[in-house]
């Protein structure tokens, strides 16, 4: 087992609105190595990107507030550090790459100041006017876009939203971090597009090795991008292992919706769903958070949460139903 | 290269609006009851001399004759006679119009300045007490007309605690500075006298801010819906997020972006000043071109009014072309825009 960079523990979060608190993040555990890529799977609106914001320490505060829970990256905590070393953290240690390009892009400003910014502020040492343009053209060039001199001068909305989201993607590889935060990067693109972004995603990443954190909602996306796999249910992380023991021995029933809901190659019609949604974050379910959309729920899933068995070498599940192998 | 020519087509059509503007306030003047001679020359004047006057100033002849005659002085900067001053209106024009500038102008500067400032710290710390004191002041300054703010000023600052002047534009011991561009503080600058230019500003501070109060606080509302918007922003979050210090975030990245709503209103606000400094002007006794045009109006001096109407209407050709240059230098999506489309 390689050496831990960022290991996220017992996270909580809330939000407060007019109505009350949104428990939001409800003790997410998740490690990730140095190298390693990671896929954070789950439902729309199960706190994937409030737990990356919290990395990052960039959530909208208030109303967000970070409970309790700690984020370790090399063994630092990054809630506890001061705004001057939190600074040398974002860009180069972590850096993050939005959902939807259009909103991460500012409209008024051209792609290369926003660039030159990134670069400037965000790579280790300090550089000068003149090798920061030609690092940001240079990584312009490195996520084929094509005329990147052109595309430097050139503002968000003159770009398509497969060439924005490259744009993001430079800016996000440009400073080299140690761990990348890749949020949806394709979700709201082409369907066109989406695999070309991933396939670039993925060869810059494995170029330059560096570890990444890959959010979406889809299992097949993960099955090409990820080393290891989280799957997320409303605040909670509710089974995590390496990718192969996941899509061989998944354990958890939400995993197995997730399965279902994959669309099959073979035998046609449309892929099952999971019934109902994610739950009213102001009163969320007590217990495991999944217990009345789950097939399987027990008494017991309505009036405790479910604790992290380690179920198999290097696999980890929130679930009663597999409580027993914990008790050796 | 496009831009200039989106500015030859805005000021082509501004002619044209000039143009629809005059006939319709030399109509409307001239059509309305009462006889503007009678009134000039007063009930007590005998009818040869309105006669005669009624026909020096064409009076009888027809209304388009009329606009005829208006038109072809005003092409060559004619605008014809004052009934009141019995100078050229054009005269009367250049003596008032300088003083409502100054006035205005300052007005502008206070209210584009302290409205933006206060509109951003309140929507950067939205919900707090700063946020929530500057939106009352905001309210407070809304639904309070500039003369009751006037008034106020005048009572508390000029007789309570006698710290500014509130009558005029220069103390009456202290010489006008030479002419230059009409607008006494500038023009003591202008000339290097300092000492001139301190008592025209002290003459200035009470008139406009009286005048500015109402759009600041308009300019501090919209400021301050847009910042704490775009503070949500994911590119907010983002260049944060990648390092950038927040100092740099907020005064670029989310100032830009966010002024854009502001500059539109502003130029409204600016325009409406002009027209609202009537009052303000009365109560300080500022000798000014919107006290002028009122007069002009209630005593219906016809080519008084038709020139300051017009005067009104170029200022806000002017002010309009401005604040859209403005804003296609704030918003590319603009810009690029109107370099595409036409």
């Amino acid at each position: 087992m390689g050496e831990t960079l960022l290991e996220i523990g017992n996270l909580h979060v809330e939000f407060k609105v007019y109505e009350g608190r949104l428990r939001v993040l409800n003790g997410v555990n998740l490690s990730v190595q140095v190298g390693e890529r990671v896929g954070l799977v789950g439902e729309a609106g199960c706190g994937k990107t409030t737990t990356m914001k919290c990395v990052l320490k960039i959530l909208t505060s208030p109303p967000g507030k970070i409970t309790e829970g700690k984020i370790l990256l090399h063994d630092k905590d990054v809630l506890t550090m001061g705004s001057q070393e939190m600074q040398r953290v974002r860009g180069h240690g972590i850096s993050m790459i939005f959902q939807d390009p259009t909103a991460a892009l500012n409209p008024v400003f051209t792609v290369g100041d926003q660039l030159m910014s990134v670069i400037k502020y965000g790579s280790k040492g300090s550089l000068s006017k003149k090798e920061i343009k030609k690092r940001a053209i240079g990584t312009l060039r490195e996520v084929r876009l094509p005329d990147p001199e052109r595309i430097f001068t050139n503002y968000p909305v003159q770009l398509s939203g497969g060439m924005r989201q490259r744009v993001c993607i430079a800016m996000a590889l440009s400073t080299e971090p140690e761990l990348l935060l890749a949020d949806e990067p394709t979700t709201s693109l082409d369907v066109t597009i989406q695999d070309q972004v991933l396939r670039l995603l993925n060869e810059l990443v494995e170029r330059h090795g560096t570890s990444v954190i890959f959010i979406t909602h889809s299992l097949g996306v993960v099955r090409e991008m990820a080393d290891r796999v989280y799957v997320m249910y409303a605040g909670n992380i509710i089974e995590g292992a390496r990718k192969e023991e996941l899509f061989a021995n998944w354990l958890h029933p939400y995993t197995l919706g997730l399965m279902n809901a994959l669309p099959k190659l073979t035998g046609g019609g449309i892929a099952e769903g999971i019934p109902g949604r994610i739950p009213e974050y102001l009163d969320p379910p007590s217990g495991c958070r999944f217990h009345p959309r789950c097939p399987r729920a027990m008494q017991q899933c309505s009036q405790s949460i479910p604790p992290v068995v380690h179920a198999a070498d290097d696999h980890d599940v929130a679930c009663f139903l597999y409580r027993g192998e914990t008790d050796e | 290269m496009s831009m200039l020519k989106f500015l030859g087509k805005r000021l082509a059509l501004s002619l044209f609006v000039l143009f629809g503007l005059s006939i319709l306030i030399f109509t409307i003047s001239r059509i309305l009851p009462g006889d503007p001679v009678r009134m000039a020359l007063g009930s007590r004047a005998p009818q040869w001399a309105v006669d005669n006057l009624r026909e020096q100033m064409h009076l009888n002849d027809p209304l388009y004759a009329q606009y005829y005659y208006w038109l072809t002085g005003a092409v060559r900067g004619d605008l014809g006679q004052s009934l009141f001053t019995r100078r050229a209106v054009i005269e009367d024009v250049r003596e008032f119009l300088p003083a409502t500038m100054e006035l205005a102008l300052s007005a502008g500067v206070i209210m584009a300045v302290f409205g933006i400032l206060l509109g951003a710290v309140s929507g950067r710390y939205s919900n707090t007490w700063i946020d929530n004191s500057v939106r009352i002041f905001s309210y407070i300054g809304i639904v309070t007309p500039s003369f009751v703010f006037a008034i106020l000023f005048l009572l508390l600052f000029g007789y309570v605690l006698n710290v500014l002047p509130t009558m005029g534009r220069l103390s009456p011991w202290i010489a006008r500075p030479p002419v230059i561009t009409g607008m006494v503080s500038l023009d003591a600058l202008l000339s290097g006298n300092f000492a001139a230019f301190g008592d025209a500003i002290r003459h200035l501070i009470l008139p406009a801010v009286s005048l500015a109060l109402g759009g600041m606080a308009q300019e501090a509302r919209i400021t301050r819906s847009t910042i704490s918007d775009n503070l949500r922003k994911d590119y907010i979050a983002s260049a944060k997020g990648f390092g950038v210090p927040e100092r740099l975030v907020m005064f670029k990245y989310l100032l830009k972006p966010s002024l854009i709503p502001t500059v539109s209103i502003l130029g409204l606000d600016f325009a409406s000043l002009i027209g609202n400094a009537f009052l303000v002007e009365l109560i300080f006794n500022w000798p000014g071109f919107s006290r002028y045009g009122i007069h002009a109006m209630l005593n219906k001096d016809l080519n008084a009014v038709s020139a300051v109407v017009m005067v009104l209407g170029v200022i806000f050709i002017i002010v309009n072309i401005l604040v859209d240059l403005i804003v296609a230098w704030l918003d590319p999506r603009i810009r690029l825009g109107a370099e595409r489309g036409k």
